[in-house]
């Protein structure tokens, strides 16, 4: 039914801005990362290792990524802790509230990052709501400091941020399982626990691992959270890629930290992809 | 050795007596989904071991009444018991009663072999005996080649027998069948009518099969319940249903008749032209008049008091051993008739039928 | 006709857990409360500090209204948003339309390139673009940002129109093409209309998107600030009460849109299962 004309008219504009907009700068940052940067601040465009060996040498590369992938391992389990029974309630239990809830749990997806990731910097602060009322009530006598300009703070922000993106795709992955199963379960014998050990949560491993990689992948690569909350103990890799692109002016080596940064994200996706394959039954 | 067959075959299928107790007891059952009355007073004991089916139209309330069973549904008044207990107030997943339904649900991460073997482990059987039960369903169904698959990759009618051997393989008291062969094309659905009717006499388990082909209900019941509008017309072995139809409804549902509608004066029924003696009491009336009934002029005994009626053949449908034929009569009476010897349309023909044969039925009034 | 009584039916007998009903609650405050003290705290005289809040007031909002620098940069960041709009559904729709019915070589490839900006950290594709637009001698300036914008947001369009196409009547299409239209004139008078809900939907997700957008934006600005990018600023020197208002603000606008855009998605889903559960 399609012809070739209209096949050809359909792919090309998408296909030639796809090209030039996404493959062209990726190409791009990889030529930049083995380019180097002159005293001068102009870019040197010969070809060398020296910003990988930089990279694979200077130790505080490596605990910067590791102390990341730390942060958006606890931002995922958490996300997925507090997501899959609100998405599992959602599906099997929330009746005629449905619609409602599900619109509830949209709504903070789509309120500014900035809003969200401000409100709780007036909560965390030592002069701020959470602090100023344990002290009212005398829980405590001075305001906490730990729980601003940290790690903890990162990571509460960004589970805060993400967990509505992990229950989204387990939502749809439990919503998909035909009620009928559910009912044959019980009908063989098994308690609701059992049955959703037994068919439920095997059936809902895709959306599981999507939403997974959503918040782990997006958390990684964060670097406003870090800026506003973080502190020098928070601070993530791509905290440093922003400073080499803004005052330690470096381009070069900025780009192998983001091509590194993309070379693990797609690998990951990559994964992920085959993961929610396996777990495909249709 | 223990094996799927839980009880000791019985002769005589029918109605609960003292050689076939009652099982299940459903008591004035009820069933209102907001303001819609899908059943209405619904009342029905089924014996051990008796094949009863529940047959009705769609929007009769007979899946409803099976899920009430069941237990995926709670009846909005009314009772069940079972074996001197409540059943209702159990739910599904402590009863002794299995389902096999309309799509199978077979669970789709799980091989043959593990879908059948789910309630015994759900149970926590020793393994030794759940590979053991579970070979010995698979075989029942004649499944054991395909144990190891997963249920996209085999046909409908195997994920059918699948679904069967992982309601039996439990041992339920009763088993609920809902419409388990409206998938299947005509001849998988006739050769798994017979395979279910025999694997029902091998288990000896009381099976409640719910469709609404009248004709799958005669061959394979025991007895037939027929609801409608959420309320039982008739509970009948599947000969007395056909020969003794309480009302108009169940004589038109159930094969193919004609309707007379008549005056009753003393002792003689009057339709359209015809008359003949009846025991009824005086006033107006409605018979069932099976078309084998109606045959040629002077071929039924001497000895019975053969009603006269000749007409012009309407209609024919071949029907492969018979016709069904359509014949226009006087007074506008149109009746039809199975015939064997064939006839050609606009033909000129001379009919009788016997008195005994119009069966007096009660009307059935329309239900909201 | 059991799946559909499935669909329908509550869990039967099937007791609902405590404990779950007392997570979702839990989950659901934790969303939402910092936001509510957020607004509340908008309306405090003290500003941020303290707990609890006394002296409500609307200062920090009349501040706000007067803040030039603020109306500013809402208007950059409208031009964008509708710069995105523009650039993302010209594009989703023959890419979405590609995705749908064309095989070509390569064809998982462009999907994959099409779907990647989703899920990429925006650090990525603003910094790949950022040196694209310096190698290509390009000025930072809102331009670069409609570029980043539009390039970003291709993704959230096809797969909203992808969805849409998925549940069009190919019948349709067939018939129009039977009646003896080109494919052109049944591409406007056929696909495009039953398309229409998918693109109001998409359109109003791309808005929000970038009226929110920060991670491309940074790296793509130039002198004119788009509303995130000046509230940014404004955090790094200090907290502001009047951030607390803006905020509200944002809160409010955010809500109603993406209502509208539920409620517009639902149509094109809901009508027929709405039809199919209550007809069955």
């Amino acid at each position: 039914m399609f012809s070739r004309a209209y096949k050809t008219v359909v792919t090309v504009p998408p296909l030639v801005w796809v090209t030039a907009f996404l493959l062209a700068p990726y190409a791009l940052m990889f030529c930049y990362s083995f380019w180097s940067v002159s005293p001068e601040q102009n870019i040197v465009h010969s070809w060398n290792l020296a910003n990988y060996q930089e990279l694979f040498q200077k130790a505080v590369y490596w605990q910067t990524l590791l102390r990341s992938m730390w942060i958006a391992v606890r931002v995922m389990l958490f996300s997925l802790l507090l997501g899959y029974p609100l998405a599992y309630f959602l599906s099997f239990y929330a009746g005629k509230r449905k619609d409602l809830l599900y619109q509830m749990v949209i709504i903070p997806l789509w309120v500014s990052y900035l809003v969200r990731a401000y409100a709780w910097k007036t909560i965390l602060g030592s002069d701020g709501v959470l602090n100023t009322l344990l002290q009212y009530v005398h829980a405590t006598r001075h305001p906490l400091d730990f729980l601003l300009y940290s790690p903890f703070a990162v990571v509460l922000t960004l589970t805060h941020i993400y967990t509505p993106f992990t229950i989204l795709p387990i939502y749809a992955a439990l919503e998909h399982i035909p009620r009928n199963l559910v009912e044959a379960s019980h009908d063989l014998g098994a308690t609701p626990a059992q049955t959703f050990w037994k068919v439920i949560f095997p059936l809902s491993i895709p959306g599981v691992v999507a939403g997974a990689t959503f918040a782990f992948v997006l958390s990684l690569g964060d670097f406003l959270a870090p800026l506003l909350l973080g502190g020098p103990s928070g601070i993530m890799i791509s905290n440093i890629v922003v400073s080499l692109f803004g005052a330690a002016y470096n381009w070069p080596l900025g780009a192998a930290i983001s091509l590194g940064m993309l070379v693990i994200v797609v690998s990951l996706l990559f994964l992920s992809e085959r993961l929610e394959k396996k777990w495909t039954f249709s | 050795m223990p094996s799927l067959n839980a009880l000791p075959n019985t002769e005589a299928p029918g109605k609960p007596s003292a050689a076939r107790p009652t099982l299940l007891s459903i008591r004035n059952v009820a069933k209102t989904f907001g303001r819609n009355a899908v059943l209405r007073n619904v009342s029905l004991e089924i014996a051990e071991g008796e094949f009863l089916t529940i047959l009705g139209e769609s929007g009769s309330g007979k899946t409803t009444l099976l899920r009430i069973i069941a237990g995926f549904e709670t009846a909005t008044s009314g009772e069940l018991w079972m074996e001197s207990a409540r059943l209702d107030h159990q739910p599904p997943y402590r009863r002794r009663v299995n389902t096999v339904f309309q799509s199978y649900a077979l669970f789709p991460h799980l091989t043959v072999e593990e879908n059948v073997a789910y309630g015994l482990r759900v149970a926590k059987r020793p393994a030794a005996e759940i590979a053991q039960r579970v070979a010995e369903a698979l075989d029942k169904v004649k499944m054991t080649a395909h144990a190891r698959s997963k249920p996209s990759k085999i046909s409908g009618g195997q994920q059918q027998r699948v679904a069967l051997a992982r309601a039996l393989v439990n041992r339920p008291r009763l088993l609920l069948l809902d419409e388990p062969l409206s998938a299947l094309d005509a001849n998988l659905r006739r050769q798994m009518q017979v395979e279910l009717k025999s694997l029902q006499r091998e288990v000896g388990i009381a099976f409640v099969f719910v469709t609404h082909d009248q004709e799958e209900a005669m061959v394979m019941s025991d007895r037939i319940a027929l609801l409608r509008s959420g309320e039982l017309e008739q509970v009948a072995t599947s000969r007395e249903i056909y020969n003794r139809p309480a009302t108009a409804y169940v004589a038109q549902f159930i094969g193919h008749t004609n309707l007379l509608k008549g005056e009753v004066r003393g002792g003689v029924a009057k339709s359209a032209s015809l008359a003949w003696p009846t025991s009824l009491p005086d006033g107006s009336a409605l018979f069932s008049l099976r078309p084998e009934h109606v045959r040629g002029a002077g071929s039924s005994p001497s000895n019975s008091a053969a009603v006269r009626v000749r007409g012009r053949v309407q209609h024919q449908a071949f029907h492969g051993a018979t016709e069904l034929i359509r014949v226009e009569c006087a007074d506008g009476l149109v009746l039809v008739v199975r015939t064997a010897s064939p006839v050609s349309l606009h033909d000129e023909v001379e009919l009788e039928f016997s008195a005994a044969d119009a069966v007096p039925v009660r009307e059935s009034p329309e239900r909201n | 006709m059991d799946l559909l009584m499935s669909a329908n039916a509550s869990t039967g007998n099937i007791p609902r857990s405590r404990w779950l009903v007392a997570h979702a609650a839990s989950v659901f405050a934790f969303l939402y409360l910092p936001i509510a003290i957020l607004v509340l705290y908008s309306f405090n005289g003290q500003g941020v500090g303290g707990f609890p809040p006394h002296h409500l007031t609307l200062d920090w909002y009349r501040i706000l209204f007067n803040d030039a620098a603020i109306w500013d940069s809402v208007l950059n960041s409208l031009q964008v948003a509708l710069a995105a709009m523009l650039i993302s559904l010209t594009l989703g729709i023959p890419a979405a339309l590609a995705l749908d019915r064309a095989q070509f070589p390569g064809k998982a490839l462009f999907r994959r390139l099409v779907l990647l900006p989703l899920i990429l950290p925006g650090i990525i594709t603003g910094l790949s673009l950022l040196m694209f637009a310096v190698f290509a001698g390009m000025q930072l300036s809102l331009l670069t940002v409609f570029l980043g914008h539009g390039t970003a947001l291709i993704s959230v369009a096809t797969t909203e129109l992808f969805a849409g196409l998925q549940k069009l009547d190919r019948a349709q299409e067939e018939a129009s093409l039977d009646l003896g239209a080109t494919p052109w004139q049944t591409f406007w008078r056929v696909t495009l209309p039953n398309l229409k809900l998918s693109l109001i939907a998409a359109g109003l997700l791309i808005f929000t998107l970038s009226m929110d957008e920060i991670a491309v934006t940074f790296f793509l600005i130039g002198r004119d600030n788009t509303l995130p990018l000046e509230i940014w600023g404004r955090l790094r020197r200090g907290i502001t009460p009047e951030i607390n208002a803006i905020s509200t603000l944002i809160f409010a606008v955010s809500v109603a849109l993406i209502v509208i855009w539920y409620r517009l998605r639902a149509r094109t889903i809901g009508t027929q299962a709405q039809e199919l559960l209550e007809h069955p």
